[in-house]
C-alpha cells in the first residue's frame, strides 16, 4: 500500500469519527430540548479542527510506522488525487446550494451551519472512497 | 470509473528476461512508486504516454514491445 493510501484510509476514518463525535456531542447537550437551542458552534469548531491536528498526525504517524516511501506521491496518486476531488466537490456544491435554499426560507441558523458541515464531511467521504476504490479496483485516466 | 483497458502489456517478462529485475527496481528507474508499478503490470493502471516511454528506454526497447493493442477487425 502506498503512503498516499495509506494517507487516504486516515482521512476516511478522521472523517467519519469527528462527525460521529460531533453528532453525539450535540444530541446529549440537547438532552430533550431543541437542537436549535444547542450551542453547536464550539463543538463544530473544535471537531473542524480536532480532524485537522488528527490528519497531520495520522499522516506523521504512518511516516514512522513505514518510513519507506514516506511522503513519495508518484503521477498516479496525483491523478487519484484529482479524481477523488472532483467526486467529493459535488456534495460541497450540494451543501452550498441546499444552506443557500435555508437562508431563503430563513431556516434557523443551525440548520444551514449543519447543512454546510454535513455537505464537507459527505465530500470528504465520497471522495476518499472513490479514491480508495480507484487504489483498489483499477483507474484507467485516458 | 473502473473501466477495463484494452491495453495489455509485456512488462511482468521483461522484467524478468533482464535479470529478473525487481518491481522496485524498474520504479526507481522510472521514478514512481512500486504499487504504481504493479498497478501497470496488472493492468489497473494506464500510465501516460511519457512514462510508457520511460519504461520501454529502462528495458531497452521499442514501446510495442511493452505495450499492445487490439487490431481493429
Amino acid at each position: 500500500m502506498s503512503f498516499e493510501e495509506r494517507n487516504t484510509w486516515v482521512f476516511l476514518v478522521i472523517a467519519i469519527v469527528a462527525y460521529a463525535c460531533y453528532v453525539t456531542i450535540v444530541l446529549v447537550s440537547a438532552g430533550g430540548r431543541a437542537l436549535v437551542e444547542v450551542d453547536y458552534g464550539p463543538v463544530m469548531l473544535s471537531t473542524i479542527g480536532g480532524a485537522i491536528v488528527a490528519g497531520i498526525l495520522g499522516t506523521i504517524a504512518i511516516s514512522v510506522i513505514w518510513p519507506k516511501g514516506a511522503g513519495k506521491s508518484d503521477q498516479r496518486d496525483k491523478e487519484i488525487s484529482r479524481f477523488g476531488d472532483h467526486v467529493g466537490q459535488a456534495f460541497v456544491v450540494i451543501g452550498g446550494v441546499v444552506a443557500l435554499l435555508f437562508a431563503i426560507v430563513r431556516v434557523d441558523y443551525f440548520w444551514i451551519a449543519n447543512a454546510v458541515y454535513l455537505a464537507f464531511v459527505l465530500s470528504a467521504l465520497l471522495g476518499s472512497i472513490a479514491k480508495l476504490v480507484a487504489y483498489r479496483r483499477g483507474f484507467q485516466p485516458w | 470509473m473502473v473501466k477495463p483497458t484494452r491495453v495489455t502489456n509485456s512488462i511482468r517478462s521483461l522484467r524478468f528476461a533482464h535479470g529478473e529485475m525487481t518491481q522496485a527496481a524498474l520504479a526507481d528507474r522510472i521514478g514512481v512508486t512500486r504499487q504504481t508499478v504493479i498497478a501497470i503490470e496488472q493492468g489497473r493502471y494506464s500510465p501516460s504516454l511519457e512514462m510508457a516511454f520511460q519504461i520501454a528506454h529502462a528495458f531497452g526497447v521499442p514501446l510495442d514491445d511493452v505495450f499492445h493493442y487490439p487490431e481493429p477487425h
